[in-house]
């Protein structure tokens, strides 16, 4: 009997696992396109509040959640636009930029949800799980895997949309040149600059969209700093998974395992251990990861550093 | 071969800045060709080469290409009308494949690769016709210096190309591998194919030549068909140039020994070997010139000495004592100068000013600081007293020393070396980058300090400095020192031919 | 960091005086891009406002002087300067020396728990010694907090940005575990530490004004670390490492302890600051005893182009912006996180306007 409820226990662990790595997934695979391109944001955090508060608003106005995850995107994007302006075209250092955008994300959506939300205190419709025939029905893999809403299965479709245009498509090839060898992309006949904007881009976009899962597909509300650091755990998901949008997939459940086992393990009354011992294990490991994989490793090799053209 | 020529280059100039790169160059190429450009560091052999492949654009004149005034605003332009090169930097992304590398930039941008196959099978077919020994699916980072190279020279094939442009492409290779490169440039002639060949290397030129340019000053100085020259005229031509100053010599003779270098190794730091067992003694009173073709050892025969590159086997020694591989602050204390090869990586600031550069090392020591404040009278004294005495051109002492031009910042980290008092003094590079006026000072300041009883190292690349001011002149080739000859300008042919390699010359070192 | 340093190029050793002048006209030069980055800033929240349906103009005009209503109302701004001018200088410091210490908010909660843990534990002391003494755990325990990022940088080569923030978070959540664990006061139904005794709090300048004399040791403590900064040889060191380390390895200058000097000096200073804010204001540890001030720090560090005498005129305006703010919300209703805004644009317009500049000296 024992062995059941622990088997139990582990099933609800990994559907958790899988539910809260979700926004890290989105986020973490968009920063691998920025940072083979040779960018490096650290304005991620601020960019998913962007996506959580566009996506949240625009949900609760138009009561679509696809309309409110397209809104995510969007507005993670118009982010990454205004980093793309500053450290692309006017080449300013790409780590104050980031910090600048932190606060402003953070302020404009804190500015904008007391404005218009705070008061009214209403939530949304969040998406909901589904149950996939039979598969779901399946002891044990079912409550873990096939019981989960659209916005988390997506991921695997968008790892491996990644991993596809990455490594099979002449964009790809390009992009992951950008961020090592930039000159020999401007011999080439392409335009560095583009391929850095399309990849900032394809980042913020990815990261908006993180950030309107936890709005849209977690949590029912917007709250004022709802990512809690996990723009900046993605940076070092990137690290970890080496540059890889599989990686960064696997990497992410990985951190996805830590906060769920934070929440089961608040839950259960016989865990001994402060449950700040376990809120604080992402950002632990976080470090932890940094330790481990020592230094740049496979990093792009002009990662923040702008191109002077010829 | 036709009478109209495969491509002409007609009166060619080009200026960075204020540096003149190519003066006026014009120069033929005939179809099936294998035309060698000879000439020192700094000739313009490289600056010609980017224009006619546009990496460069020219300012004047016109490049004729069979028969058509061609202008090139891309690389790519170039390769679409099938004239490729191959740079001494490779245009290789690291992190991709060969394959990947090849068809890099081609076709839409939103094409999903999915003729891999196709090309994988080109290339073999391709690498095998050459004897190139090419793998498709390597990554090019795991792939040695001279692999990339054959990548390189695959990739122009790839492409299509007609004419094949290699910058110095030997001076990567190991003498097996040069061997290999220079028969399949004899391949691709016979192919059709018509080579311009870029190199400072004799012997390589003499061997596979049809045609060879000299260049000097950014000049074509010369052209000649391989049949009617020989190594010593070429030598002389190369470097052979009116001596622009004769310089008082000391008639002392030198004293006791200052640095002593025994059987010094050490790698670069890619890890490859740099210097291999070099030995040299350095007396008082005594400048010992090292020339070389940049590339031979020479930057990390310098940083090793100074503490900048870990040593792997071998001493130091300064004074009679063991310096090997103490740290730069241990060494800089030891009585140890040096004038850096690269100024803006190692020898100044830029962003700071002439006070600030004229003590980066003794920044915490009396009279510049006391009780760890720097006392800013004694360093702005100090500095005018510099400016003044080396002339450094600037608006006075707080100017930002990115302000002031080479020559004048050269002149700074001179004089601050020099002011040190040092009883050896290293230096790469005295003159590069520098106006004539500067390099006069600078050299006569060198010759003041061999009066003094300084110990000189001078390793330099251009030949007239070393004539100028040294008492004896080791060659360097290959991370080793091949000869010594005294710094007479007659048997400067010599010296070109042990810069090449060639040791077999009889009678070195008189 | 090149082109933010490119700023303000402090003439350093004086010499004869008809330098004044041209100092005096460097100095009114340097200003003018902090002057401009802040108009914008402020233009662009008049904007904001306006678009969400504020008198964008009434309300930035309440931002920049609805806080000068008397004496008390200054001293509160002073009292909000102490933390800013304290974090901002140290990380000049910082990030002169290229490191990228996004930490302060965290050496602040460090700070302000070995304040706390001093203040409530000794007892029996005088104020002569308790309350320097508690001054002092706060810069040690922040300098610590900081170098723990310092040596995973020197050692690891891990990124400084990624760990000073997660140990943002890491000391935050200690806090919460202490508030609410081992050091809530037992009497209490809110989180909080017990009381600081009497001795342990910072002097008061003034008996019925919360402003404490923080805000002065914050102002000489800037004007230390530029003189630090700018004419110590240490000092000399610490900003060769920052703006070119090959040279400052073949100068004999050691990378590593300069990199730990630079980051642990930030992290003293925004410990202290943590320390005066349990120590000064609230005499007790709380969960969210700082609004992020340890953020807002990045924001006056960068306006004043990492120049700590400069940092103390930015804190200061942060400051009065922040105060400002919170008038116009019981105002007018405007969210007082429009400072968050503000200060990103300040940001922004910094790093614009210097670019700005180098392409018209360029032209020039």
């Amino acid at each position: 009997m024992d062995d059941m409820m622990f088997l139990t226990f582990l099933a609800t662990l990994m559907g958790a696992a899988w539910r809260l790595a979700t926004p890290l997934i989105f986020a973490s695979i968009g920063e691998v396109f920025s940072e083979r391109a040779g960018v490096l944001n650290i304005g991620l955090e601020g960019t998913m509040l962007v996506g959580a508060f566009c996506g949240f608003a625009t949900a609760s106005a138009t009561g679509s959640i696809l309309i409110g995850l397209l809104a995510g995107i969007l507005g993670g994007m118009a982010f990454g636009l205004l980093f793309a302006l500053f450290t692309i075209t006017i080449k300013a250092d790409q780590i104050v930029v980031g910090a600048a955008l932190n606060l402003l994300g953070m302020g404009l959506t804190a500015f904008l949800f007391r404005t218009y939300y705070v008061s009214t205190g209403k939530g949304i419709e969040i998406a909901q799980p589904v149950h996939i025939p039979f598969l779901s029905d399946l002891p044990f893999l079912g409550e873990a895997f096939f019981r989960q809403n659209l916005i988390v299965y997506s991921t695997i479709l968008v790892t491996i949309l990644a991993a596809l245009v990455l490594y099979r498509t002449s964009f790809g090839l390009t992009l992951r040149a950008v961020g090592e060898h930039p000159k020999a992309v401007d011999v080439a006949g392409r335009n560095v600059a583009g391929y850095r904007y399309a990849a900032v881009l394809v980042g913020t976009g990815l990261a908006g969209l993180g950030g309107a899962f936890l709005t849209l597909g977690h949590s029912n509300q917007f709250v004022e700093g709802i990512t809690s650091g996990r723009g900046f755990i993605a940076l070092a998901v990137v690290v970890f998974a080496r540059w890889s949008p599989t990686g960064a997939f696997f990497v992410s459940l990985l951190f996805g395992l830590f906060y769920a086992l934070q929440l089961m393990l608040q839950a259960e009354a016989s865990v001994v251990v402060p449950y700040q011992v376990l809120q604080a294990l992402p950002y632990i490991m976080t470090i932890v990861t940094l330790i481990v994989v020592r230094g740049k490793g496979a990093a792009p090799s002009k990662l923040g550093q702008p191109y002077e053209m010829r | 071969m036709s009478n109209k020529p495969f491509l002409r280059i007609d009166n060619i100039r080009k200026r960075f800045g204020p540096i003149v790169a190519s003066d006026g160059v014009s120069l033929e190429i005939e179809e099936g060709e294998i035309h060698s450009l000879l000439g020192e560091n700094g000739a313009g052999k490289s600056v010609l080469m980017s224009m006619i492949c546009g990496m460069v654009r020219p300012d004047e004149g016109e490049i004729v290409y069979r028969g058509e005034v061609v202008r090139f605003n891309s690389p790519r332009e170039a390769i679409r009308q099938r004239i490729g090169m191959v740079h001494q930097h490779f245009m290789l992304v690291p992190n991709l494949t060969v394959a990947e590398n090849y068809i890099l930039g081609q076709g839409s941008a939103l094409r999903v690769i999915n003729d891999m196959d196709k090309v994988h099978a080109r290339i073999r077919a391709l690498s095998d016709r050459y004897a190139l020994d090419v793998r498709p699916d390597a990554v090019v980072e795991d792939l040695s210096v001279g692999e990339q190279q054959r990548v390189e020279i695959l990739k122009a094939l790839f492409h299509g190309i007609d004419l094949l442009i290699l910058d110095e492409p030997t001076a990567v290779l190991t003498p097996q591998e040069t061997d290999r490169l220079l028969s399949l440039m004899g391949d691709l002639v016979k192919d059709g194919k018509t080579v311009v060949f870029i190199s400072h290397k004799l012997d390589e030129v003499m061997r596979v030549s049809n045609r060879i340019s000299v260049m000097r000053d950014g000049r074509v100085v010369h052209t000649v068909d391989v049949g009617e020259t020989n190594a010593r005229e070429l030598a002389r031509m190369m470097v052979g140039r009116d001596v622009r100053m004769e310089l008082p010599r000391s008639p002392e003779p030198a004293g006791r020994i200052v640095l002593s270098v025994e059987n010094l190794t050490c790698r670069a730091e890619t890890g490859l070997p740099a210097v291999r067992g070099v030995s040299l003694d350095v007396r008082a009173g005594e400048i010992v010139g090292i020339a070389g073709v940049s590339g031979n050892g020479q930057t990390e025969l310098s940083l090793a000495l100074s503490g900048l590159l870990p040593v792997d086997s071998g001493r130091v020694v300064l004074n009679g004592k063991d310096i090997t591989g103490l740290d730069p602050a241990r060494i800089n204390a030891s009585s140890f100068s040096h004038i850096p090869e690269d100024r803006h990586k190692h020898g100044i600031v830029m962003s700071l000013s002439l006070s600030e550069n004229a003590i980066l090392q003794r920044y915490d020591q009396a009279p510049f600081a006391a009780r760890g404040m720097l006392n800013g009278r004694a360093i702005g004294e100090h500095t005018r007293d510099l400016i003044k005495r080396f002339r450094v051109k600037s608006r006075d002492e707080n100017q930002a020393i990115g302000s002031l031009s080479g020559g004048n910042q050269q002149k700074l980290v001179v004089a601050r070396e020099l002011a040190r008092n040092p009883d050896f003094i290293l230096v790469n590079q005295l003159a590069r980058g520098i106006d004539i006026g500067a390099m006069e000072f600078v050299m006569e300041e060198m010759l003041k300090q061999r009066d003094n009883g300084r110990a000189v190292l001078l390793i330099s690349t251009e030949l007239e400095e070393l004539f100028a001011i040294c008492d004896r002149i080791l060659v360097m080739f290959h991370g080793e020192i091949l000869g010594e000859l005294p710094p007479d300008r007659s048997r400067l042919d010599e010296l070109g031919l042990l810069m090449a390699g060639k040791t077999e010359q009889p009678a070195l070192a008189g | 960091m090149e082109q933010v340093n490119q700023g303000v190029r402090e003439t350093v050793y004086p010499q004869a005086a008809h330098t004044f002048y041209r100092k005096l006209s460097q100095i009114a030069l340097s200003a003018v891009t902090p002057i401009a980055a802040v108009s914008v800033a402020l233009a662009c929240g008049a904007v904001l406002l306006w678009l969400n349906g504020f008198n964008g103009l009434d309300a930035i005009t309440v931002m920049v002087f609805g806080s000068f209503q008397d004496m008390r109302a200054v001293g509160e701004i002073l009292l909000k300067a102490t933390p800013l001018i304290l974090i901002g200088a140290g990380l000049c410091v910082a990030f002169r020396c290229s490191i990228w210490n996004i930490g302060a908010e965290g050496q602040l909660y460090a700070g302000a728990i070995a304040a706390t843990l001093v203040g409530t534990s000794l007892d029996g002391l005088s104020v002569w010694i308790h309350a320097p003494l508690v001054m002092l755990a706060g810069a040690l325990a922040g300098a610590a907090w900081a170098g723990i990022a310092g040596y995973l940088k020197v050692r690891f080569r891990a990124s400084e940005i990624v760990t000073t923030i997660m140990l943002n978070y890491i000391a935050l959540i200690l806090t919460s575990y202490l508030v609410t664990g081992p050091m809530k006061d037992a009497s209490a139904a809110y989180p909080q530490s017990a009381r600081l005794v009497r001795e342990a709090w910072t002097p008061r300048i003034v008996s019925d004004m919360r402003l404490h004399i923080g805000i002065l040791i914050a102002v000489v403590l800037a004007v230390a670390l530029y003189i630090f900064l700018q004419r110590s040889s240490r000092g000399f060191a610490l900003r060769v490492v920052g703006l070119n380390p090959h040279a400052a390895r073949y100068a004999g200058m050691d990378v590593a302890r300069n990199v730990m000097v630079a980051i642990c000096i930030s992290g003293a200073m925004a410990g202290l600051a943590g320390a005066f804010e349990v120590a000064g204001v609230t005499h007790r540890l709380y969960q969210n005893i700082s609004p992020g001030y340890g953020f807002e720090g990045i924001a006056v560090a960068l306006l004043a182009n990492n120049n700590p005498l400069a940092a103390i005129l930015s804190g200061g305006l942060f400051a009065t912006l922040r105060s400002g703010s919170e008038v116009l919300q019981i105002t007018s209703q405007v969210p007082q996180v429009l400072v968050l805004v503000i200060q990103g644009i300040v940001i922004l317009s910094v790093v614009a306007f210097a670019k700005l500049r180098d392409i018209l000296r360029i032209v020039a």
